[in-house]
C-alpha cells in the first residue's frame, strides 16, 4: 500500500499551475511601485504633483456641483471625462510590465499611502488597504481578460476550506429557505409575503444545467423562476400600476388539489413619458472579475443598455474595489462615446475602496436627483464582497438607509465561482432593487435592455400580498416559492415593513397550491373535537390584499378582490403551472408526487404559446437536460 | 553600500532584504522576483484555487514593500515571506468568515461541485477532497511540508514547535488513510 502522503504530494504537485506570466509581471510591477512610493512618501515633489492633477480634477467637479442648468452640466461633465480620458491610457501604461514604473502612477492620494498603513501592522495583514493595492494591479491585466480561462476548476474545493459565501442570515430570512410548508387554513387562514421580481435563480438554474450538472436545490427559488417570464396578463386600466389578475386550475401534478393562479401586472406608461434615469453604474473590478464572463460581459452588457437610453438620462460610473471611485462623471446618456471610453477604459486608475465606492455611488446618485427623476445605482459584480464594510449586516444597513433617500438599486450578477447569491439577494431586496444574474449576453439583452423600463423605473414601491383562504372552501393551502419573501401576518398593515416592487411593465405571479375541503388529495385529518367551523358560508375560496405605495410616497394603498370559485381552464398562465413544477422537481419537493419531469415538460408545451422570443423554449431544453441528468 | 546588478544576483536573500529595507528598489525587485514564483504556489497550496492564489499573491505583492520594515533579519527571509503568505491567507480566510457569518458549511456552490467530483473522480478530485476533509490547521501545515520543506522550517513558518509540525503530519496521514478506508469500504 503506497503511502497516503506520496499520493497527495504527487497529486498536489500536479494540481498546482505555474503563475501567470502576465500577472506576475504586474505583481512584481504593482510591488515596485508601492515600494517607490514608500520610499518617495515623504518627497514633497512628487505628492504635489499628483496634488495638482486631483486638485484640477476636483475644481471641475465643484464647478459641476455649482452648475445648475441642464445643458450647463452636459458640457461639463463631457469635460471631466474627456480629461479622465487624456489620463487614463498614460496611466495603463505606467501600470504594465515589465518592470518598476518610474516616477509611479498616476493614482490618488489614497493609494500612496496605504501601503504605510500597513507597515505599522506586523502580525496580521490589514485587510482594506490590499483590496486597494489589487484593484490597481487588477486593472493592469485587464487587457488580457477575454483570453483568460478557468484554470482554477481542478483545485477548486480546496478553497472551500473558507467558507463559501451561503446565505447571510437575517433574524427572517435566507436565500434558501425550507420550501413553505403546507398551511391549515383553519389554523393559519391568512398567508402573507412580498413580491418578487428577481430572475436571478432561473439564470442560475440554467448555468448549472447548461454545464451539465443540477442545480443544487438550494438554489432553485420557484418564484424567480415563474417571474422569469411574462404572462398574458390584462393590464391595469386607468391610473392603478398594476392589476390583478386571480384565475383557479386544476394543478397539473395532483388531480385533486387546485392551483391558485395570482398574478400582477404592471402598467407600462407610454416610454415617452418616463421620468429620465439616472443611473450610476457601481462596477466591481477587483482581481476576481478578471474573466471574460466577468468584466468584458458587463461592458458589452452595458453597451446594449445604452442605445435604449435617451439624451434627457445620465450615466455616471463608480469603479469599487479599483479606479479613483468615480470613472465618469454624471454625462448625459446622448455622450455614447464618452460613456462606451469611459467603459472600456475601467481597468485602469487609482483606487477607493468598496465601501467608498458604495458611498460615492449612492452619494453621486442624490446628487443627479432632480425633482421627478428616479436615480438608481446598478451593482455590477461577481460577488466577491471584499469591500471594507467586512460586516455584511452593516452593508445592509447602509443600503437601506440609502433606499429611503429614494435611490434604488439593482445588482447584477457575473460569473460563477465566488457568486455570492445570499449577499445580493440581500442587498437587492434591502436596496428597493433587483437581482438577476447575467450569463449570456442574450440575458444582458433580456435584463437590462429589454426590460430597460421596467428593471429601471419603478411604479409600485413595497407591493404586498396577502390571502385570507375561506376555511368552508379550502382544507389545506400551500405557497409555492416565496420562501425568502415571507412576511408576518401583521407585516401586511405596517407601512413600515420593507417589501419587493414592480417595475414598468413587470408582471408578477404567485401559485398556491390549495385543497379543497373533501379532496381525497387533503393530507391532515379534519379535527374531531373542533368546534364547527363558523364562517360565513361564502362560496369564495378566499380573498386577496395587496398593498402597495406609489414611488416616493410613505403611505400605502390597499386593493382587494375576492377569489371566485370555479375552475378555469389555464390558458398562456399555464406554463406558470409547468414552471412551478419543475422547480418543484429540482428542489425534490414532496408535494409532486409521482409527476415526473416529462409531465413537465409536457405541460410546458401545450402552454407554450406564442413565445416570440423563445424563452419559453429555452425553459423547455433545460428541463429535457434536467430530465437526461436526473436518469444519470 | 549600493550594490550592483552581478552582487544582487548573487547576494543573499538576507543581504538584498537589508538593501532593501534601506531603500534599494533593484534589490527589492530582484528578492521579490527570486521568491515569487514560490509565494504563488504556497498561495495555491493554501488556498486551492488559482484565482484565489492569483489574489492573495497580488495582495502579498502590494503590501510587501511596507511590511519589509518588519523584517527584522532573525530568520531566513524564505521562512518570513512563508509566513507573511500564511498569515495573508488565514486573514483572507478570516475575512470571509466573518463576511458569511451565517456559513454552516461548503455551501450552494460546494455541495453543486461535491456532486461533479462524484462524477469525474479523478486525482484531482481526491486531493481536493482529501484536503478539504483536513482540519485548517492540518491542511496549512500540509501545504508546506508536501512543498519539500523540512518540519524545522514548516514550524518556524507557522510560528509553532517542531514537534508540532512532525504530530500534525501524522494527524494528517491518519486522516487520509481513514479516508481511503472509507473509499474502499464503498466500493
Amino acid at each position: 500500500m503506497t503511502d497516503e502522503l506520496d499520493d497527495l504530494r504527487q497529486a498536489m504537485d500536479a494540481a498546482t499551475p505555474a503563475p501567470d506570466a502576465r500577472r506576475r509581471a504586474a505583481d512584481l510591477a504593482l510591488a515596485s511601485k508601492n515600494f517607490a512610493a514608500l520610499q518617495g512618501s515623504q518627497d514633497d515633489t512628487r505628492q504635489t504633483s499628483v496634488g495638482t492633477r486631483w486638485g484640477l480634477l476636483n475644481g471641475v467637479k465643484m464647478m459641476l456641483n455649482t452648475m445648475t442648468t441642464r445643458g450647463g452640466l452636459t458640457a461639463t461633465t463631457a469635460l471631466v471625462a474627456a480629461g479622465l480620458l487624456l489620463i487614463l491610457p498614460g496611466d495603463r501604461d505606467l501600470l504594465s510590465p515589465p518592470g518598476p514604473a518610474p516616477g509611479s502612477a498616476i493614482v490618488s492620494d489614497e493609494v500612496l499611502q496605504a501601503p504605510l498603513t500597513l507597515a505599522e501592522d506586523a502580525e496580521t495583514f490589514a485587510a482594506e488597504p490590499m483590496v486597494l493595492q489589487r484593484s490597481i494591479a487588477k486593472t493592469a491585466d485587464l487587457p488580457a481578460a477575454g483570453g483568460r480561462t478557468r484554470i482554477a476548476e481542478p483545485g477548486l474545493s480546496v478553497v472551500r476550506t473558507l467558507p463559501a459565501p451561503v446565505p447571510e442570515a437575517t433574524s427572517e430570512e435566507f436565500a434558501s429557505a425550507e420550501a413553505n410548508p403546507l398551511q391549515i387554513t383553519s389554523e393559519t387562514p391568512v398567508s402573507t409575503f412580498s413580491v418578487d421580481v428577481d430572475t436571478f435563480s432561473y439564470s442560475l438554474v440554467r448555468d448549472s444545467l447548461t454545464n451539465g450538472r443540477l442545480p443544487d436545490p438550494k438554489v432553485v427559488r420557484i418564484e424567480e423562476m415563474v417571474n422569469y417570464f411574462t404572462y398574458d396578463y390584462a393590464a391595469p386600466d386607468g391610473d392603478a400600476p398594476f392589476r390583478p389578475t386571480v384565475s383557479v386550475s386544476q394543478t397539473p401534478w395532483n388531480p385533486d388539489t387546485r392551483l391558485v393562479h395570482i398574478g400582477l401586472q404592471g402598467t407600462l406608461p407610454s416610454v415617452e413619458d418616463r421620468p429620465p434615469l439616472n443611473l450610476v453604474f457601481l462596477i466591481d473590478t477587483s482581481g476576481s472579475m478578471n474573466q471574460s464572463d466577468k468584466l468584458p460581459l458587463l461592458v458589452q452588457s452595458f453597451r446594449l443598455m445604452l442605445g435604449q437610453l435617451r439624451p434627457t438620462d445620465e450615466v455616471s460610473i463608480v469603479a469599487y474595489a479599483g479606479s479613483a471611485g468615480e470613472v465618469l462623471a454624471p454625462t448625459s446618456a446622448s455622450e455614447r462615446d464618452i460613456i462606451l471610453a469611459a467603459l472600456d477604459s475601467l481597468q485602469a486608475g487609482g483606487a477607493t475602496g468598496g465601501e467608498a465606492g458604495l458611498v460615492q455611488a449612492y452619494r453621486t446618485a442624490e446628487s443627479m436627483t432632480d425633482d421627478g427623476e428616479v436615480s438608481r445605482v446598478i451593482l455590477a459584480t461577481d460577488g466577491d464582497f471584499n469591500v471594507g464594510l467586512s460586516d455584511p449586516d452593516a452593508l445592509k444597513d447602509f443600503i437601506a438607509d440609502r433606499r429611503d433617500s429614494g435611490t434604488y438599486l439593482s445588482v447584477l450578477g457575473f460569473g460563477r465561482g465566488n457568486l455570492d447569491d445570499a449577499t445580493m439577494q440581500a442587498l437587492a431586496q434591502n436596496g428597493n432593487g433587483t437581482a438577476a444574474y447575467i450569463d449570456t449576453l442574450a440575458e444582458a439583452q433580456k435584463v437590462l435592455s429589454d426590460q430597460l423600463t421596467g428593471a429601471l423605473f419603478p411604479i409600485a414601491d413595497d407591493v404586498k400580498i396577502q390571502v385570507e383562504f375561506n376555511p368552508a372552501q379550502i382544507a389545506e393551502y400551500r405557497l409555492i416559492g416565496y420562501e425568502t419573501r415571507a412576511l408576518r401576518r401583521e407585516d401586511f398593515n405596517n407601512d413600515a415593513v420593507d417589501a419587493g416592487e414592480i417595475g414598468a411593465g413587470h408582471s408578477v405571479t404567485a401559485l398556491y397550491e390549495v385543497t379543497p375541503v373533501g379532496s381525497p388529495a387533503r393530507l391532515s385529518d379534519p379535527l374531531r373535537y373542533a368546534l364547527p367551523e363558523e364562517t360565513a358560508q361564502s362560496d369564495e375560496l378566499g380573498f386577496l390584499r395587496l398593498r402597495y405605495k406609489a414611488p416616493g410616497e410613505s403611505v400605502s394603498r390597499l386593493i382587494e378582490q375576492p377569489i371566485a370559485p370555479g375552475v378555469d381552464t389555464p390558458g398562456d398562465n399555464g406554463f406558470a403551472a409547468a414552471i412551478a413544477g419543475f422547480g418543484q422537481l429540482l428542489r425534490n419537493s414532496p408535494y409532486t408526487g409521482s409527476w415526473t419531469m416529462q409531465n413537465a415538460i409536457d405541460a410546458a408545451v401545450a402552454t407554450r404559446g406564442e413565445d416570440t422570443f423563445g424563452y419559453r423554449a429555452e425553459a423547455i431544453r433545460l428541463m429535457r437536460l434536467a430530465q437526461s441528468l436526473m436518469q444519470r | 553600500m549600493r550594490l550592483t546588478n552581478v552582487m544582487r544576483m548573487k547576494t543573499s536573500d538576507e543581504t538584498l532584504a537589508s538593501a532593501a529595507a534601506a531603500g534599494d528598489a533593484d534589490a527589492f525587485s530582484a528578492l521579490l522576483d527570486r521568491h515569487y514564483d514560490r509565494i504563488f504556489r504556497l498561495a495555491f497550496r493554501l488556498t486551492g484555487t488559482r484565482a484565489e492564489a492569483e489574489d492573495l499573491t497580488q495582495d502579498i505583492c502590494a503590501a510587501l514593500p511596507a511590511r519589509l520594515k518588519a523584517f527584522s533579519g532573525r530568520s531566513r527571509f524564505s521562512t518570513w515571506v512563508y509566513r507573511v503568505t500564511v498569515n495573508a491567507a488565514h486573514d483572507r480566510r478570516r475575512r470571509h468568515a466573518s463576511r458569511d457569518r451565517a456559513s454552516s458549511g461548503w455551501g450552494d456552490w460546494e455541495v453543486e461541485r461535491r456532486a461533479r467530483d462524484a462524477e469525474t473522480g479523478d486525482r484531482i478530485d481526491w486531493l481536493t477532497q482529501a484536503m478539504r476533509a483536513l482540519p485548517d490547521d492540518l491542511r496549512d501545515t500540509l501545504a508546506l511540508v508536501l512543498d519539500d520543506m523540512k518540519h524545522a522550517d514548516a514550524a518556524a513558518v507557522l510560528g509553532v514547535s517542531e514537534g508540532t509540525v512532525s504530530w500534525r503530519v501524522s494527524e494528517a496521514r491518519k486522516h487520509l488513510r481513514a479516508m481511503r478506508a472509507a473509499e474502499e469500504a464503498d466500493q
